[in-house]
């Protein structure tokens, strides 16, 4: 397990060193960093001597090293849009993407569960092929059209909803969160359920099948030999089996939510660390750029070392000395 | 024997054809994909106006509703946006447009991942693990954020202006280089089976040349995998496209695809334009729903586990 844990920590470096040399490669080559911290006018003497200072006329490696260091640190020099540092824009954005990615994958796994749960166990009830054509939809239609049907919907048509912005927010040192009042918690509600929806179906799919096939072992026709209820059945002994891919799906998908989070946050202007990102691809502000992908894949890798840990703790036959099983 | 004929009668005799017979649901996701191209390809011909000549449009013929609603012109059967512009004719062009870009990506990821995947097998080694490496990094992050970054890199490299005139190549480019590892994977697995069987180390001791081996006995053993991610991934990629001009980093308003069209309309739904936005978004999902209807289904008829 040790050594496994290990190769596994190992990747995870390589990943995020290959990330690393790619957002190098941005930061350094795409663009011309002197020129848009100085502007095209300056004398080529004094770019020169600005360009010796920042050490840009040192070796391809050792600025490597430089900017992986000052990444470790979270420096990631000033934007070129807007001339504030890249770490304090990313910083004040990051509550506003959590929150949202948060509330998503409550949404996601507590509707997903039951649906997929519920069609599973009763496959040919009308309301389960309702769920499986919902899915499809679900699976077929883009983000960002779903949450515009959305807003014509809750917000223009009924006016029940706002449709964009964060609403009320307060204000905890850095943070800002919009759970502490209804006007904070219904500006909520239509990002998340865009946002959601998409694991929402992917979650349903896989419960649902998990289920269709526990429900056949022989156990669980012993279990209803030993006169369990059904509840017991359904919920401690099927539905309890179907969680580790459950589990590993979400992670993984814990990825996926906050970075497709940027087309939610475009559809809804939600100040989030997405929208922040499709600004700067918009005017090729090559450091937020950059820092948003060592970030994004920062995440990525630790959520995927996270859910490999997960699989230990949640498949005891993974434990003890059956590990060796790559060798067999 | 090869005449056209019995070709045809081999075909309706296959299994295939029967599986497709057999499901209404793929019959009709066919018929309606079918539908879609001819209309997208025959815009020029059969749109009731050409949406992006100027001279034709006139600003007192803005933001008229659907022509069954008060107010509506049979002129314009689905209304027209804030610029005069009629609303079908504009998706018939965008249709047009999502689809280039949906089939012309999935091409180039198709060349780029099975020309990889063919040497990454074949030649193994170095080569095979620094391959694999690069796909395994990218398929860390979602196919999305890897097609913008390649956009916003190519913005940083050329002019804004510039970048419109080449935005079609540019998200083509994109979308290609974002979806290349499934096909890598696919065809380098299948080489490595291939490689150590009896008739292609005949083909070598005959003296063929690697790359004729590859592309003449190696190659048709995966035809029926790839395709089967083409199309699933064309579905993939026009909702790729859609997505990223919708974002406003895609087909520029000169040019707009249904994606922009979505994204142009959209800035009208609050004060309750909603035919603008709509139209475009249905005429999408009904084209994504077709064809990964049609995945789905040649993914079951070509699995021989499910026969």
């Amino acid at each position: 397990m040790l050594a496994f844990i290990l190769r596994r920590l190992v990747q995870s470096i390589a990943v995020l060193l290959t990330v690393g040399l790619v957002s190098f490669f941005l930061f350094r080559y795409v663009g011309d960093p002197i020129t848009s911290m100085v502007g095209q006018d300056t004398p080529a003497a004094e770019r020169e001597a600005l360009k010796e200072k920042l050490g840009l006329n040192d070796s391809a490696p050792v600025q490597f090293i430089h900017f992986i260091g000052n990444a470790a640190r979270g420096q990631f020099g000033l934007s070129y849009r807007t001339s504030e540092p890249v770490n304090r824009l990313i910083l004040e954005r990051m509550p506003a993407t959590l929150e949202l990615s948060f509330c998503a994958a409550v949404f996601a796994l507590f509707v997903g569960i039951p649906m997929g749960v519920y069609s599973g166990l009763y496959p040919k009830h009308w309301s389960s092929r309702l769920f499986q054509a919902v899915s499809l939809i679900g699976v077929s239609l883009p983000t960002f059209l779903i949450g515009i049907l959305l807003i014509l919907l809750f917000a223009v048509i009924l006016h029940w909803l706002p449709s964009f912005g964060r609403g009320q927010t307060s204000t905890f040192g850095w943070w800002t969160t919009n759970f502490t009042s209804w006007k904070g918690l219904q500006a909520l509600i239509l990002p998340s359920i865009t946002l959601g929806l998409f694991q929402l179906t992917l979650i349903m799919r896989l419960v649902r099948s998990e289920m269709l096939e526990v429900m056949r072992t022989d156990y669980i026709k012993f279990a209803r030999a030993r006169g369990l209820t059904n509840r017991a059945i359904n919920f401690g002994h099927a539905l309890k089996n179907t969680l580790v891919p459950v589990i590993t799906v979400t992670g993984l998908q814990l990825g996926s939510l906050i970075a497709f989070a940027l087309v939610t946050e475009t559809v809804f202007a939600w100040p989030g660390v997405g929208q922040l990102f499709i600004q700067s691809v918009q005017f090729a502000d090559i450091p937020v750029m950059a820092a948003y992908l060592m970030l994004i894949g920062l995440l990525f890798v630790l959520i995927n070392l996270v859910v490999d840990l997960l699989y230990f703790v949640v498949d005891p036959r993974l434990r003890g000395p059956g590990t060796a099983r790559a060798g067999h | 024997m090869a005449s056209g004929t019995s070709w045809l009668s081999r075909a309706a005799d296959s299994d295939i054809w029967w599986s497709f017979k057999s499901s209404t649901l793929t019959v009709i996701a066919a018929a309606v994909t079918v539908l879609i191209i001819a209309i997208a390809f025959l815009s020029p011909l059969i749109a009731p106006h050409t949406p992006f000549d100027p001279s034709t449009l006139s600003l007192s013929d803005g933001l008229k509703p659907p022509a069954w609603m008060q107010d509506g012109d049979w002129a314009f059967p689905l209304g027209t946006d804030d610029q005069g512009r009629d609303v079908l004719s504009s998706i018939m062009y965008g249709t047009r447009l999502s689809l280039v870009v949906g089939l012309a990506s999935v091409i180039v990821s198709m060349l780029l991942g099975i020309s990889l995947g063919l040497v990454s097998g074949y030649v193994g080694g170095a080569t095979d693990a620094v391959i694999m490496r690069i796909a395994d990094v990218q398929l860390t992050f979602p196919a999305i954020l890897v097609a913008l970054l390649i956009d916003g890199v190519v913005r940083g490299l050329i002019s804004v202006q510039r970048h419109d005139e080449i935005a079609l190549f540019v998200i083509i480019g994109a979308i290609g280089l974002s979806f290349w590892v499934q096909y890598a994977r696919t065809v380098r697995g299948s080489v490595l089976v291939e490689k150590s069987k009896e008739y292609v180390q005949a083909a070598r001791v005959i003296g063929l040349s690697p790359v004729l081996i590859m592309v003449r006995h190696v190659l048709p053993n995966v035809t029926g995998p790839v395709l089967v991610i083409a199309t699933i991934n064309l579905g993939l990629a026009i909702i790729s496209e859609a997505t990223l001009s919708f974002l406003g980093v895609g087909l520029p308003s000169t040019q707009p695809s249904l994606g922009t069209l979505i994204r142009l309309g959209n800035e009208l739904l609050q004060s309750g334009e909603w035919w603008i936005t709509v139209f475009p978004g249905v005429t999408l999902a009904a084209l994504v729903l077709a064809v990964n209807l049609l995945g789905d289904w040649l993914r079951d008829a070509l699995n021989p586990k499910l026969r």
